[in-house]
């Protein structure tokens, strides 16, 4: 009886001293799955989640209270890797994906103030004062951000065509026979 | 000539009496060709011709771009009417840009670039006239063939094998082109031989065409270094891998390339359009398509100027006899379906098939009961009802884990599924979305860097201009200071 009580004790004593030095010699600093989900967002801080920034964002996302598909201009590829990260399942639904999208500015309405541009955090917008405004389709990330602030409404979302180079085959509606 | 075992494979029912006795008829001229600058893997041509211009037959209307890319010639001579987007033979039916080539019916060559002797003139010559005259892998692939005849000086090549297993359900074209054109495919065998520095050379041909593999055993028996092969019939025999590996036993291995083990492959239909470039100058301008299927009256093999419109093959078919299901370019294995039939042939059309709902049999699916055909028929050795299950729940990278992307889309398993599972439509969905997922991946990263620049610099500029008003303050107090 004394054997065993003792031996639990000691066993019991061996292991918190490891637990208390591992804790003390491979302490991280903040929360370190919090910066590992940012730096898979795109980090435009586009604020279309909701939140602030992506930071914010990530910090939600961590604690459970934004679902992995929170992030528009990420799609499915960014949900995809943050469900993975945090071990969530995600789910799509039946919805379609989201049409890839890109601002497009309306030459004729571009008075050329550059609030737009200033609006942008990828520099897909150029242009300079008092000039017309054009966006560069590959940079743009469709945030919307530009056409919130243009004052004469010139500025569109407009889908992204498909191209024999990004077509690919839907998935297979497999009506089952009964 | 020992032959060695692949794995999987199956017997469908070939369908090929339909066309194999049918000789190759040449097509009337069409009123207008649609010649797009895409037909073949790689970077789209860029034309040099504009709407207006007169051309003639042969006349280079778009030239390559870079190095893995082929230039479009005219099919005939005649007048360019526009370059507009036109649909193209591809599933999703988009346009692209497509040259309109009204024909003047005259039909008149233009200078063609000398003939060359291909066993005198340096290797390298060969390759390039090869390119210059727009030869691509003509059994479907449409893969630039100079850029695979250059091989040889990247790797240690030591076996050409010629593929005419044309293991595709109702294909005959490259059967009746070895009957009927014998002496210029062995001809075009022996100069992409010499074009890769190889000395021995492999024909295989399935043991189900007996005429094609006499035809071609009596032709190439004057040269030691040509063998003539008769393979088993078992679909997928023509894969390039299966049938390096059913030829050599070397296996190659996965996202490699068959050059990578020393043997290159090319098509029966490609040799023979090598021959023509290289002893007569003449570029790709026409092949041989089997048109068949049963919703089609009377099933023939035809020699077609590319850009020809589908509809008019099928009209010199006699029409349809009732509407197909589909409208398939290639062979009903593994041919892509077509929006319909106002599409052009092009450099990779092998076939041109109407089928009917019958020769279809499309069913609905059923529940999987795990029978594990699926998995003895892959002839790659993968589990297909495994990556079905995972692309139907979106694990997509858990699919690719398992050999998604080595999967040939050769449908093997999804023809011996008793449950009909669309697997190979599946595949086809897992691939594509993956792609595109990497390309997301892509911009993805590039808007993080974007976003990453522009906020350094607003914070530098930030504080500069920051810096500059303190200067300035600094400078005004000192000045009054002064003043006092
Ligand atoms: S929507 Fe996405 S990119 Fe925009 S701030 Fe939120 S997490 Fe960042
Ligand atoms: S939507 Fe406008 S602000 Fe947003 S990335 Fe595109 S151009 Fe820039
Ligand atoms: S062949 Fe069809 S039913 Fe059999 S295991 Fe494969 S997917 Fe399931
Ligand atoms: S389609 Fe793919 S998975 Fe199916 S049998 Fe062919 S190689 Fe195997």
């Amino acid at each position: 009886m004394l054997i065993a009580i003792g031996s639990l004790t000691l066993l019991g004593a061996l292991l918190g001293a490891v637990l208390g030095v591992a804790a003390r010699y491979l302490r991280v600093e903040g929360n370190p799955i919090e910066a590992e989900v940012e730096a898979l967002l795109p980090g435009s801080q586009c604020g279309q989640c909701g939140f602030a920034g992506c930071k914010p964002a990530a910090a939600a996302l961590v604690k459970g209270e934004a679902p992995p598909t929170l992030c528009p201009p990420g799609g499915r590829a960014v949900a995809m890797a943050i469900a993975e990260k945090l071990g969530v399942s995600v789910s799509f639904g039946d919805q379609e994906e989201l049409e890839p999208e890109v601002a497009f500015v309306n030459e004729d309405l571009c008075i050329g103030c550059t609030r737009c541009l200033k609006e942008c955090s990828t520099d897909a917008i150029v242009g300079a004062a008092k000039q017309i405004h054009t966006v560069i389709a590959e940079v743009c990330h469709a945030c919307g951000k530009c056409a919130k602030v243009c004052p004469t409404d010139c500025i569109e979302m407009r889908a992204v065509p498909a191209t024999l180079a990004t077509w690919h085959w839907k998935k297979p509606r497999v009506k089952v026979a009964s | 000539m020992k032959l060695f075992r692949i794995r999987g494979g199956i017997h469908p029912e070939y369908r090929k009496e339909m066309t194999a006795g049918k000789a190759i008829e040449p097509l009337p001229m069409p009123a207008l060709l649609h010649l797009p600058l895409q037909q073949h893997i790689g970077a789209p041509a860029v034309p040099v011709v504009a709407a207006g211009d007169r051309v003639r037959k042969g006349q280079l209307l778009a030239r390559a771009r870079g190095e893995i890319s082929a230039p479009v010639h005219a099919s005939t001579s005649g007048r360019i009417v526009d370059i507009l987007p036109f649909a193209a033979p591809h599933p999703s039916g988009l346009a692209q840009p497509t040259i309109l080539l009204e024909p003047d019916g005259l039909d008149e060559w233009t200078d063609l670039p000398p003939p060359l002797d291909p066993f005198s003139v340096p290797r390298e010559e060969i390759a390039r006239r090869v390119a210059e005259c727009g030869v691509v892998g003509m059994g479907g692939g449409t893969f630039p063939s100079a850029v695979k005849l250059d091989l040889g000086r990247k790797f240690p090549i030591d076996v050409l094998v010629i593929n005419g297993a044309e293991c595709e359900p109702y294909l005959t074209c490259d059967d009746r082109l070895m009957r009927e054109c014998t002496a210029e495919v062995v001809d075009g065998v022996r100069i992409m031989a010499r074009a890769l520095g190889v000395e021995r050379i492999v024909i295989a041909i399935e043991k189900n065409k007996p005429e094609a593999l006499a035809a071609m055993a009596a032709e190439s028996a004057a040269f030691a270094e040509v063998e003539v092969v008769p393979l088993p019939t078992r679909y997928p025999m023509g894969s390039e891998r299966h049938l390096v590996t059913a030829l050599t036993g070397r296996e190659t291995p996965a996202r490699k390339l068959t050059a990578d083990i020393g043997v290159v492959v090319h098509n029966i239909a490609t040799a023979r359009a090598v021959h023509h470039a290289v002893r007569l100058g003449r570029p790709l301008i026409s092949r041989v398509v089997t048109v068949s299927g049963r919703a089609v009256r009377e099933q023939k093999n035809l020699d077609v100027r590319l850009g020809t419109l589908v509809s008019q093959l099928i009209e010199h078919c006699g029409g349809l006899v009732e509407p197909p299901v589909h409208y398939l370019s290639g062979g009903p294995m593994m041919g892509q379906a077509m929006p319909g039939r106002e599409v052009p042939v092009v450099k990779g059309t092998s076939g041109i098939l109407a089928l009917t709902a019958a020769e279809a049999h499309e069913r609905d699916t059923m529940p999987c009961i795990r029978c594990g055909s699926c998995v003895t028929a892959c002839p790659c050795g993968l589990v297909p009802v495994e990556m079905a299950q995972m692309i139907r729940h979106e694990k997509l990278d858990a699919a690719a884990r398992i050999g998604l992307l080595d999967c040939l889309n050769c449908g093997s398993c999804a023809y011996v599924c008793p449950a009909h599972i669309p697997l190979v439509q599946y595949f086809n969905y897992g691939k594509g979305r993956l792609a595109a997922l990497q390309r997301d991946r892509r911009k993805q990263e590039m808007t993080k860097r974007l976003a990453e620049q522009r906020a350094e610099r607003v914070e530098r500029l930030d504080r500069e201009r920051k810096a500059k008003m303190a200067a300035a303050k600094k400078a005004a107090a000192e000045k009054q200071e002064g003043g006092a």
